[in-house]
């Protein structure tokens, strides 16, 4: 960023000037100006985040659908919240939910982590592959989510049929889309195929991060590459690791897009994660204080894990 | 590696050996990976019946079809019709003939995909425009609660969309801004500066001080300095800044399904909705995903050194 060579008349004043004199230099008062630049920023923000979430906690506690704008809203209390946490059909969708994360965060971590692991070996041309494994990660999940509906066809899905040559079985005996086993994995796959580069870009960052001297160290106390795996590598990348494993979980939880292209929640409900029931409540069924209400709880969910996961990366960290 | 040491290699130098491993599974997983990027685009230049033959054919003759279908709405017609009409006036026109099907007029994809331009390009000069202000504050002045403010500024991005789609719907609906594209920059927009401000933030904190401050002793005010000096040397972080809200609104897809339906849709939900006679028209669905994606690989490669650094809000830089 900041350029080394050529220093201009401005560098080389910055290096004699001391910083209190500078700030003595007036203009536009310091603080009007922290405030004009920060100001627009925050009615944006409260416009279109935090007046929708006031309004969003309302409506929780009423009866009103969004379908029906006429129609008396009633004060119902706390019974949207009553019926949601004992709604089985709520439950359900957490566990497929949490499963789902689950599943793509143990997949994408080991995948990613072994790769992020053999680029660090640094063999000829690893800059390039690198970008191209990178590609999917930054490609939108529902363009490329529906294109794998395609792919998973029985009979004519490129999928299918590779199952097909690699293991024996006729392409047409399975539907990756349609079977209730099958079904989750058909997302996982496709999730873990977008996503892994993303643990494996992060991962490699923390092993990048590692400093040589302590391997020379390693290497001088003669401790096998097994040892120096898991006492130097393994820990001192841990953190970085984690912090994927949060950012990827966040969004995981609220995963919505590959799964309304892939599944749309089916075969019945076992790939229905919380996002889709919080849409077939609120678009389908426009009960929109239920809905409300459900919204409320998963916001106040990611928001507590995510809050107890930084705490335990902090202790991580500080090791 | 000080030079002088007797080895080739330093100690942590990888063996060859293990370096021809590791190259070995990387290129595997690399062109495994690529599969369905390579299957999207093939399929793009395939007839329907090629696209959807047993075995799937990895090369078929290759024919523009799909990306006539793509770009026109077609009618079948009698073959007494057919014969009275003048001849095909350009390749689409030919091929739909050959289909017994006359081109009815072009199809929605051009206006989507110009929708989702529109909104991208105005919801990116939004958030990096307030994000850059914003963060250029937070870097530089004491500011009460800030790190409180900052918080909450990313913890907006912890709402499921379908959460804020809810009343996102409503209000617009009051306010008269359902299915139209300022409504969607500002959307786009207020999900965007939590990334824009974080990740600018950090620019703009590498930047040394003492640059402003050599600025303002001759004569600059807070915010000549600001305009002449630090966006000057912010520029490559605001670029790379840029171009991620610009993917991320490129890509978005449960607002845009939940809150347009036509003058605002942009393409993510319309290509999943392209379909032929009995059935998806894989092929022309396949050339709509390939022009869609093109942009966004063409920005991956130009953003490779600021990827990790964008993914993370700036948490992780190299």
């Amino acid at each position: 960023m900041t350029e080394q060579t050529g220093l201009s008349l401005i560098d080389r004043a910055a290096l004699v000037t001391p910083p209190s004199l500078a700030r003595r230099v007036h203009g536009l008062s310091e603080r009007a100006i922290a405030w004009v630049f920060i100001t627009p920023t925050m009615l944006l923000l409260l416009a279109i985040n935090i007046f929708p979430l006031i309004w969003t906690i309302w409506l929780s506690f009423t009866n009103y659908r969004a379908n029906r704008p006429n129609a008396p809203v009633l004060n119902v209390g706390l019974s949207n919240y009553q019926s949601i946490l004992t709604d089985p059909d709520v439950w359900a969708a957490m566990t497929v939910t949490a499963r789902f994360v689950f599943w793509t965060m143990l997949i994408q971590t080991v995948l990613g982590f072994t790769l992020a692991w053999l680029i660090d070996k640094k063999f000829r041309g690893h800059g390039l592959w690198t970008t191209l494994i990178l590609l999917p990660m930054m490609l939108s999940p529902a363009v490329v989510g529906n294109f794998w509906t395609f792919l998973y066809q029985p009979q004519i899905g490129l999928f299918n049929y590779v199952v097909a040559a690699m293991t024996g079985v006729p392409p047409s005996s399975f539907q990756m889309l349609a079977q209730v086993p099958l079904a989750p994995w058909a997302i996982v796959i496709v999730d873990s195929w977008m996503w892994t580069p993303y643990v494996m870009l992060i991962c490699l960052a923390g092993l990048r991060s590692i400093p040589d001297y302590i391997y020379e160290a390693a290497e001088v106390d003669r401790a096998s590459p097994w040892r120096q795996f898991w006492s130097i590598t393994l820990p001192m990348a841990l953190p970085f690791i984690m912090l994927a494993v949060l950012f990827r979980g966040i969004e995981n939880f609220k995963m919505f897009d590959m799964v309304n292209l892939l599944t749309g929640g089916g075969p019945g409900s076992t790939t229905e994660v919380a996002s889709i029931t919080l849409k077939r409540e609120a678009f389908e069924k426009w009960r929109t204080g239920y809905s409300s209400a459900f919204a409320i709880i998963l916001f106040v969910t990611v928001f507590g894990l995510a809050n107890i996961y930084v705490k335990a990366l902090n202790r991580v960290k500080s090791r | 590696m000080t030079a002088g040491l007797a080895t080739a290699h330093s100690v942590v130098d990888p063996s060859p050996l293990t370096k021809r491993i590791a190259s070995v599974v990387v290129i595997g997983y690399a062109l495994i990976t690529l599969v369905p990027l390579v299957w999207i685009f093939l399929t793009g230049f395939k007839s329907p019946s090629d696209a959807i033959a047993y075995p799937p054919k990895i090369f078929a003759a290759p024919t523009l079809e799909g990306y006539c279908n793509l770009f026109t709405t077609r009618t079948r017609q009698a073959p007494d019709y057919m014969a009275k009409l003048p001849p095909a006036a350009n390749l689409c026109d030919r091929i739909s003939r050959g289909r017994n099907m006359v081109v009815a007029g072009p199809s929605n994809y051009i206006p989507r995909y110009i929708n989702s331009l529109v909104i991208a390009f105005g919801s990116t000069a939004l958030s990096v425009g307030l994000g850059t202000l914003a963060a250029y504050a937070f870097s530089r002045f004491k500011i009460p609660l800030k790190d409180d403010l900052l918080f909450f500024i990313l913890s907006t991005r912890m709402m499921p969309p379908i959460a804020v789609a809810i009343p996102i719907y409503l209000m617009y609906r009051e306010l008269g801004l359902s299915d139209t594209k300022l409504g969607m920059i500002l959307l786009y927009t207020s999900v965007n500066i939590s990334l824009a401000v974080w990740l600018l933030k950090g620019f703009i904190d590498e930047i040394p001080r003492e640059y402003e401050d050599a600025a303002m002793v001759d004569g600059y005010t807070r915010l000549q300095a600001f305009f002449k000096v630090v966006l000057p040397q912010a520029t490559t972080g605001i670029v790379a800044t840029a171009i991620f809200c610009l993917i991320f609104a490129w890509n978005e897809y449960a607002f845009a399904v939940l809150l347009t339906s036509g003058s605002a849709q942009t393409a993510p939900p319309f290509i999943p909705i392209i379909i032929g006679e009995g059935g998806q028209d894989w092929p022309a669905v396949a050339a709509g995903t390939t022009l869609f994606l093109i942009p966004i690989v063409v920005f991956t490669v130009l953003l490779r050194k600021h990827l990790l650094r964008g993914i993370t809000f700036g948490a992780v830089r190299k």
